[in-house]
């Protein structure tokens, strides 16, 4: 079985470990990516950053699988881990509360204070009804990532994970490594940390 | 009962306006008690709202009794209190390597973003950083592991732990659940007009929204060869997504329906001595769970929801509803649900606002959040075949 793969960082992209050519960062890379390999799903535009990240790299990634898509099924679980939450999110709904005299707090910032949004958007997007799940931890680990993947098998409706790192800290630093796999594949060392811990401290 | 190793609960513990252990939040949502209280001019914030909020001096006080000092932010010293009250039950070491950390919150030390806020390090608004503050508390040496799923994220941690013993990586998972309320939350729940302005309403015809509440929650889990007919059993639990909406409940409970199945197999509905639901008092919610219960063929069995003791309390709902339903079962009491009058919902459902006894030993924990994300968890007392 082929194991497929995304990265993607503010200034790279990568599918199945070939480089993605582009030619914005940060935020606008994503639009880029967007229109280039999906263009169909207007709600993009209203997403936070963690979100946009997370759809863009989940679109790369099932493209990469080539399955048959959005037929219901409840078999798939997304299961995602960062160390930031949805801290971009919450800094910019901060923002509309933060000067009494300006006080404007909205619903539509609001709803993206929650990291486990994205794994709605990409659930409602694939029409998946199974697991939906958010880790959060101190720092990218490589093994507790394994260990959670495993366990997340446990619930034996779940036949395969859209899964991995999504981490956001604001609009131009991001990182994801997602992935797909399946519960007959040990899911070790799915992620390398060393490469995302390095982007980190690069920033 | 095979001979499957069981996930058992240890021990537990409940921190809330309405008392500082289980007992005592048990006793009194017992009572009917409850400290929703309406809040004027509260962190400046320009609309009045109902609230169950801890009296933070005094929370101060008795940490700084066990030497949880102001190195501490409020957050963080409800949850070591709380995970210090369960493991003071017991002969566990927190400090062994066999024992894991898990936390239940959605925002943690949000309130840290506020420019105004000085006096602690920016990072500490990182749900892992705080998390790591407790665990180094208790001289843990695993990295914490932080479950940030909206409000559903107390079972989803209990559901966590499940499996963290059930594979054999750990021998007790102190599972914590905790937010704690600020401007920040507030505006955003007001924004969304999700809000009462009074004391909420479950599945009421006139309910108008819900209410928000302060606690902390913990429940340690262990696992057992052999459990006897006192020991709490976490028998299944399951996490469904809605793939519907990320800011409403799918109408026809597509999500907890699936959640409700997959957590009841084949466990005969008669042995349920009732469903706690999410029972948020919002429109949407309540409506739709009461369509997940009729579809899972659980009409009959009698529901109740806690949020008019409490109000959503968020990262600790799941655990401490949970602690509050196995002391009810305890008790061969059905709690009543505080603030309901006259049903609201179309879908029927049994429901009281009275206790009402039963003799029947299992429970379903139902909740569903932002994200379209729905859980269920069945707990059974002495395990169910």
């Amino acid at each position: 079985m082929m194991r497929h793969e995304v990265y993607i960082t503010t200034n790279e992209v990568k599918v199945d470990g070939k480089v993605l050519s582009h030619n914005e960062n940060g935020s606008a890379l994503l639009t880029e990516l967007y229109r280039a390999h999906v263009g169909d799903y207007p709600k993009f535009f209203k997403m936070d950053t963690l979100s946009k990240l997370g759809f863009v790299a989940s679109e790369l990634l099932l493209q990469a699988e080539g399955a048959p898509r959005f037929e219901p099924r409840e078999d798939r679980a997304v299961v995602f881990f960062n160390r930031s939450a949805s801290l971009q999110a919450d800094t910019a709904y901060q923002e509309t509360i933060q000067d009494p005299n300006n006080f404007y707090p909205s619903p539509a910032a609001f709803v993206y204070t929650l990291p486990n949004i994205v794994t709605g958007e990409i659930a409602i997007r694939n029409k998946y009804f199974g697991e939906t799940s958010f880790i959060v931890m101190e720092h990218c680990d490589e093994s507790i990532m394994a260990r959670e993947l495993q366990n997340a098998f446990l619930d034996p409706m779940t036949q395969s994970i859209l899964g991995g790192w999504l981490d956001c800290t604001d609009e131009n630093h991001f990182e994801a490594n997602l992935f797909l796999v399946e519960k007959s594949h040990v899911p070790c060392s799915e992620v390398s940390c060393q490469q995302l811990n390095e982007s980190t401290n690069n920033n | 009962m095979g001979d499957k190793q069981m996930i058992v609960r240890v021990s537990d513990n409940i921190i809330s306006p309405l008392g500082m252990s289980t007992a005592e939040n048990y006793t009194a949502v017992k009572a009917g008690h409850s400290e929703l209280k309406r809040r004027d001019g509260l962190w400046q914030l320009p609309e009045p709202f109902t609230a169950s909020l801890m009296d933070r001096e005094m929370v101060n006080e008795i940490a700084a009794q066990q030497h949880i000092d102001e190195r501490y932010t409020f957050f963080e010293k409800m949850i070591i209190l709380s995970a210090a009250k369960a493991l003071e039950q017991t002969h566990i070491d927190p400090a062994s390597d066999k024992v894991l950390f898990i936390l239940s919150t959605t925002k943690g030390n949000v309130f840290l973003l506020d420019k105004r806020e000085t006096g602690f390090p920016s990072e500490r608004v990182l749900l892992g950083v705080a998390a790591r503050q407790m665990s180094e508390y208790f001289r843990n040496p695993n990295t914490p592991i932080v479950v940030s799923n909206a409000c559903i994220s107390g079972v989803c941690a209990q559901i966590q732990a499940m499996r963290e013993l059930e594979s054999g990586h750990f021998d007790y998972v102190v599972t914590v659940g905790a937010d704690v309320q600020s401007a920040f939350i507030v505006s955003g729940f007001q924004s969304f007009k999700a809000l009462s302005v009074d004391p909420c309403k479950p599945f009421d015809a006139n309910r108008t929204g819900l209410n928000l509440g302060d606690a902390a929650a913990t429940i340690i889990y262990t696992k057992k060869d052999k459990v006897t007919d006192n020991d709490w059993v976490a028998c299944r639990g399951a996490i469904r997504n809605d793939a519907n909406h990320i800011s409403g409940p799918s109408r026809t409970g597509e999500g907890s329906y699936r959640a409700l199945r997959a957590v009841l197999g084949d466990t005969n509905p008669e042995k349920l001595a009732f469903i706690n639901t999410h029972g948020t008092a919002t429109l949407y919610n309540d409506e739709m769970e009461s369509f997940a219960i009729e579809r899972a063929g659980l009409s009959n069995v009698p529901v109740n929801g806690l949020k008019g003791y409490y109000g959503h309390t968020m990262g600790a709902a799941g655990i401490l509803e949970t602690i509050l339903s196995m002391q009810a079962v305890d008790d061969n009491n059905i709690l009543a649900t505080r603030g309901f009058e006259t049903i609201g919902v179309t879908h029927p459902l049994v429901l009281s606002n009275e206790n009402k006894p039963t003799d029947k030993r299992a429970f379903i924990k139902l909740l569903s959040g932002f994200g379209g994300c729905n859980v269920a968890l069945l707990m059974a007392k002495g395990g169910v075949s």
